[in-house]
């Protein structure tokens, strides 16, 4: 038996919806076999991963605080994968967002009132964007591929953050451990209620969300992203410049994933330290994709992929299962959302081999 | 410098450059098939953990290496069935296999941190090995290396003097035509996935049991990726791989030798000095955008879906 | 069976029957019930519209296809042909239409992929360069195949099939890619092979060649055979209605005098070189295009007709804002849009790709030509927001004046067939009424009916008073169309002739790079 693929006349609308939702039902079916074999009850680690964690407030709002990155960068990613910009080194704009936006409290750390904290935000979104101009002239002025590029950047983002907080910009009372001086309160993003959690990096994902859905899909700009992501050919006979449009996009997915960055360091962290790098920066290519590359469903696939990282660290706890699982999941994630996108385009058949060489 | 410090010098630099040398060559022999795998470090990195497991349960470094191989192929099955089976984007694609591979590692090697592992150790032949100065450089280097050699050897050899390698670049230049002529245009890319996997297994075993005979999370530390940078670099020919696996080696090691030195650079800039580098070559080759353009293979990237 | 058609042939009875052979492709009959015979040392056509199934009975026979029902018998015994492979094997080889060539290997590489044995290379090399001598069509094996002109590569395809000793030999549209007298040279080497008592299955939708060529014809419509005759005992125009089977309106022009009108699009001493190593160098091209008149850029393809395309609608700037003038205005260093205000519209070679992204609707194609035009009104406001409604009605209103036939309400570009698809790309410029219309390739793999539509449209805008500008391969339409002619070759355009004084012959000459100095007389 071999797999044929017969190209539909049309893609078809309907799929292109559940597309989504088959990959997260395979994942499941594929998380209980590894579940299984880990020697654990199936149906219990699945509750835990994917239910419990949103029967508790406690947990919920961690989802959110997990989502927000999560969201805020793949409604950037979504731009510039649509328009086949391949920046897959958002974790290093991340990082220098928050690096950049951090500069301020560390150099001024009296300084307070209200211009602190939007500068600060406005330093984290021109600290990734910038770092994002790097790949991006590169590609457009020589070609080189944005994919190496922009990869090899995050290592060595992460290298400057760790030199940094280790070196020039630690705290010189905080005990030797690695980190900047916490901020002052006029550079921390506030809560979005009381006593909660969940500041207001929230909000921003909301936001971007919005704006990203809005230019992407009802604006000549939105279009321009099509076209040239779908033939780059025609979007040159349509009058769009596919070089612009590398550095537009990569300046909006670098200013977003900086903005992450800030948020966490200053509604999170409260400080830059060295555990800003926890691969959001990768995970939302996840997110992006599961979101079919549309912001509305980025919201959506950034809360899910949020959920997994809440329930594995209930899975954790309680089952005793590892938190690597959750990555693993993830994985599984990304490969059935792109092995169910081919649905869209093409009927699956079944077909036994060619008959065998008869004549000749 | 004296001779013997030149000498271990050498050395290192062939440690550091043999794990990059193999994983590129088997990049290099799948794009010349025309397609992009960019999940090499996730490969890379199951070859690392299987050749650690393996040698851990066997006590025998070879069977490790053996079974981060066997490994890395099948792992590149996957990413082969997705993109030439379900014609699945292959950037995407690759991107998901670095990360399930890297998560699926993880969850592996676990139990394995902070174990010490089984060394492969260097070959030794009475009397040739002893010799001063080339001795050691010829006749005393581990196993992996002389297979380093070798596979560049016989990939020119495969590719440019056999008809199935002849067969394989056509693939790779016009899969149309190829098609239309009967060439088995899946089934050649499969193999070639396959063999790119392969390699990148042993490449990742070198690493967990050659260079830091040890398991460590995330130890491919973008090596993957540097190999993908190479076969831009060598403009998919075997022997530049090999010269641009050596020039990263010399990089590497400029980073520890420094180190050694005690000059005051902070040591985070020596780390990334690999990356920098990296993309400064990437910037380097690029601009010479004619010659990139006559030596990529032409449906390098391209879906490929045959009538029926 | 041998026995009947023994006489038919006369020289050595049946070679190859099909019957009954039908394919189908999800919903669509490509071919359906047909039938097929070949006799020995015959040169057979198969006659067709574009569309008409005669490339998916060929693959079929050649095994790159495997028919959903059907017979094939080679020599009187039933065969079934897996692959090319088995094909080869059989004594059947094919020269296709859109050459299965690799541009990255060498002339001998390329022949040494179809044999698939383990001859070595430099033998195999040796053999096509005695065979390609001894048929008058010299090869150098060691060449690039991406070095090679069109006409040279062709040559690789027939010598590529002659080293199998072939007992059948297809040959899909072979001549529309080469001059006449390169075609003249083709007949002459098929002849020879036919009288060697190989047969050749000749495909053309060309009939004053098959007329020339063939002794028997079996003609396809819709997937069906509707007839199998002697296309010697049948006209031009009797061959035309079996193979279109309807009436094809004659496309109508009427002359017009425009020797004093004004110059509407000029382009002076436009050079270009260009990154793409794949690329033909424009060389001082100089062309005038008056109000009213339509001019016609004859010339094999690959001589720089798309580069010249891009380089008068803007997609590549040249550095001198003198090159290109539309309206009086220079126009040189304008990108395409702004040349598109000036009142000027492009419509290019290929459809899927570049006039058009393949999986996006009609009315985003629409879209994608017209965004910038001021006085569309398509986007509004400083976001540029777009108005979906405005789009989706003027789209309907083309589809509707152009009669493209679809299936659906605002399907993707690549769910509508190549006419169709032509007619909507075409008309999405004609709604424009502009003034200056550069169109590469019109009707190129177009069915006859949409073709003659879409070249009537062509005339009715010269005759509104418009300046359009032609490049064809194809020699029937830019006769058909054109007040003057030029000829593009290897990057340089010929002086514009009238095209009343106008010869096949001494296009063909000015095609091969002959001076027009030189040729004026000789022709």
């Amino acid at each position: 038996m071999i797999i044929q693929l017969e190209k539909r006349p049309q893609r078809s609308a309907l799929l292109s919806i559940l597309s989504p939702f088959i990959a997260l039902g395979l994942t499941l079916v594929a998380g209980a076999i590894m579940f299984s074999l880990l020697g654990k009850n199936p149906f219990q680690a699945l509750y835990t991963y994917f239910v419990q964690p949103l029967t508790d407030p406690w947990t919920r709002e961690q989802i959110i605080i997990k989502a927000t990155p999560l969201i805020l960068i793949a409604s950037g990613l979504a731009v510039c994968f649509r328009s086949s910009n391949w920046n897959i080194g958002a974790e290093g704009q991340y990082l220098i967002g928050g690096m950049f936006g951090a500069m301020i409290p560390v150099y001024f750390n009296e300084w307070s009132g209200f211009a602190v904290l939007p500068l600060i935000l406005i330093m984290g979104m021109i600290g990734g964007a910038l770092y994002a101009f790097i790949p991006a002239i590169l590609k457009s002025r020589f070609g080189t591929n944005e994919i190496l590029t922009s990869l090899m950047l995050v290592y060595v983002a992460q290298q400057l953050v760790d030199w940094l907080v280790r070196g020039p910009w630690r705290n010189p009372q905080g005990f030797g451990f690695p980190g900047t001086k916490e901020f002052n309160d006029s550079a921390v993003l506030p809560p979005l209620w009381e006593s909660g959690d969940a500041h207001y990096g929230a909000a921003f994902a909301v936001v971007a969300v919005i704006v990203m859905w809005f230019v992407l899909s009802r604006t000549l700009k939105g279009f321009e992203v099509t076209v040239l992501g779908e033939s780059p050919r025609a979007g040159r006979f349509a009058g769009f410049d596919s070089k612009k449009m590398t550095v537009f996009a990569f300046l909006v997915s670098g200013a977003l994933a900086g903005l992450a960055g800030i948020a966490e360091v200053s509604g999170s962290a409260e400080k830059l330290d060295d555990k800003l790098s926890l691969g959001y920066g990768f995970a939302a290519i996840i997110v992006a994709f599961l979101g079919r590359l549309n912001p509305l469903g980025i919201l959506a696939a950034g809360l899910i992929l949020a959920l997994s990282y809440i329930g594995g660290e209930e899975a954790q706890i309680s089952m005793g299962i590892s938190d690597r699982a959750t990555r693993v999941f993830q994985g599984l994630l990304l490969f059935f959302v792109l092995a169910s996108d081919t649905l869209i385009h093409y009927k699956i058949k079944l077909a036994r081999r060619l008959p065998a060489a008869g004549g000749a | 410098m004296d001779a013997a410090v030149m000498v271990s010098v050498i050395l290192s630099i062939c440690a550091a450059a043999t794990p990059l040398l193999i994983a590129a060559t088997g990049e290099l022999v799948v794009e010349r098939a025309g397609v992009l795998n960019l999940g090499v470090e996730g490969m890379m990195i199951m070859g690392a953990v299987a050749g650690f497991s393996v040698a851990q349960y066997t006590g025998s470094a070879y069977l490790g290496a053996i079974g981060g191989i066997v490994v890395g192929a099948l792992f590149s099955q996957l990413f082969a069935f997705l993109t030439l089976t379900l014609v699945a984007n292959q950037v995407a694609t690759g991107l998901a296999l670095t990360i399930l591979g890297l998560g699926l590692s993880g969850m592996i090697g676990e139990g394995f941190v902070g174990q010490p592992g089984i060394k492969m150790s260097a070959i030794y032949i009475p009397i040739l090995t002893d010799l001063p100065l080339v001795g050691r450089l010829l006749f005393g280097q581990d196993p992996l290396f002389y297979v380093s050699i070798l596979l560049v050897i016989g990939v020119t050899w495969f590719l440019f003097k056999t008809h199935a390698g002849l067969m394989l670049r056509s693939v790779g230049d016009n899969h149309g035509s190829a098609n239309a002529l009967g060439i088995p245009v899946i089934r050649i890319r499969y193999m070639a996935v396959g063999f790119g996997g392969a390699c990148a297994g042993l490449a990742g075993a070198h690493l967990s049991l050659v260079q830091v005979p040890q398991w460590v999370e995330g130890m491919t530390a973008g090596k993957g990726w540097i190999a993908l940078a190479l076969v831009v670099f060598a403009s998919w020919r075997p022997g530049r791989v090999l010269i641009g696996a050596y020039l990263f080696g010399a990089v590497t090691l400029a980073q520890f030798h420094a180190q050694a030195t005690g000059v005051a650079i902070p040591a985070q800039f020596l780390s990334s000095l690999p990356y920098l580098a990296t993309i400064i070559v990437l910037v380097l080759i690029a601009r010479n955008r004619r010659m990139t353009m006559i030596n990529t293979p032409a449906s390098l990237g391209q879906p490929f879906v045959p009538d029926r | 069976m041998a026995q009947d058609s023994a006489n038919i042939a006369g020289e050595g009875g049946v070679l190859l029957t099909a019957s009954g052979i039908t394919k189908i492709f999800g919903e669509l009959k490509a071919n359906d019930n047909v039938d097929l015979t070949v006799n020995k040392g015959e040169i057979h056509a198969l006659l067709g519209e574009n569309g008409a199934g005669k490339s998916t009975l060929v693959k079929i026979l050649f095994g790159s296809l495997q028919p959903t029902e059907g017979q094939i018998e080679w020599e009187g015994r039933a065969v079934t042909i897996p692959s090319p492979g088995a094909a080869r094997t059989l004594g059947i080889g094919m020269v296709f239409q859109h050459f299965s060539l690799f541009d990255a290997l060498t002339v001998a590489e390329n022949i040494a992929l179809s044999l698939g044995s383990n001859t070595p290379i430099d033998e195999i090399g040796e053999a096509a360069r005695k065979l390609s001598n001894e048929y008058g069509l010299p090869l150098d094996p060691d060449a690039h195949v991406g070095d090679l002109s069109v006409g040279e590569r062709q040559r690789i395809e027939i010598i590529r099939c002659l080293l199998q000793d072939p007992a059948l030999i297809i040959l899909d549209e072979p001549t529309s890619v080469l001059t006449p007298q390169e075609a003249d040279k083709l007949f002459e080497t098929l002849e020879r092979l036919a009288g060697e008592g190989r047969s050749i299955l000749y495909i053309s939708h060309r009939l004053e060649e098959v007329q020339r060529l063939c002794s028997r014809a079996t003609i396809l419509r819709h997937g069906r055979v509707v007839d199998a005759c002697d296309p010697r005992d049948e006209t031009a125009a009797s061959l035309a209605s079996k193979m279109v089977g309807e009436e094809i309106d004659v496309v109508h022009r009427e002359g017009t005098s425009s020797a004093e009108s004004d110059i509407l699009l000029s382009v002076q001493n436009l050079s270009m070189s260009f990154e793409n190593p794949f690329s033909v160098a424009l060389k001082e091209i100089s062309l005038d295009v008056r109000a009213g008149e339509i001019i016609g850029i004859a010339g094999v393809a690959g001589n720089g007709q798309s580069e010249f395309f891009n380089a008068v609608s803007g997609e590549d700037v040249h550095e001198s804002a003198d090159s290109v003038s539309i309206l009086g205005t220079k126009a040189g260093r304008m990108d395409i849009s702004q040349r598109r205000n000036l009142g000027a519209a492009f419509v290019p070679e290929e459809r899927l790709g570049h006039g058009a992204v393949p999986t996006l609707s009609l009315s985003d194609n629409l879209l994608l030509a017209r965004h910038a035009c001021e006085d569309d009104g398509f986007t509004s406001g400083g976001l540029k927001t777009i108005s979906a409604r405005s789009v989706r009605s003027r789209s309907e209103k083309i589809i509707k004046d152009m009669d493209v036939r679809m299936s659906g309400v605002n399907p993707p570009a690549n769910a509508l067939s190549g006419g169709n698809l032509q007619k909507f790309i075409v008309g999405r410029e004609l709604d424009r009424e502009p003034r200056v219309l550069v169109v590469n390739q019109p009707t190129w793999g177009v069915d006859a009916g949409a073709a003659a539509k879409i070249r009537q449209a062509l005339i009715d805008l010269a005759e509104r008073g418009s300046a359009i500008v032609v490049i064809s391969q194809d020699l029937d339409e830019i006769f058909e169309v054109s007040d003057r002619i030029a000829v593009m070759a290897d990057g340089r355009l010929s002086a514009p002739e009238a095209a009343s004084g106008m010869t096949r012959e001494r296009i063909g000459l000015l095609m091969a790079g002959m001076d027009g100095a030189a040729g004026g007389a000789a022709a």
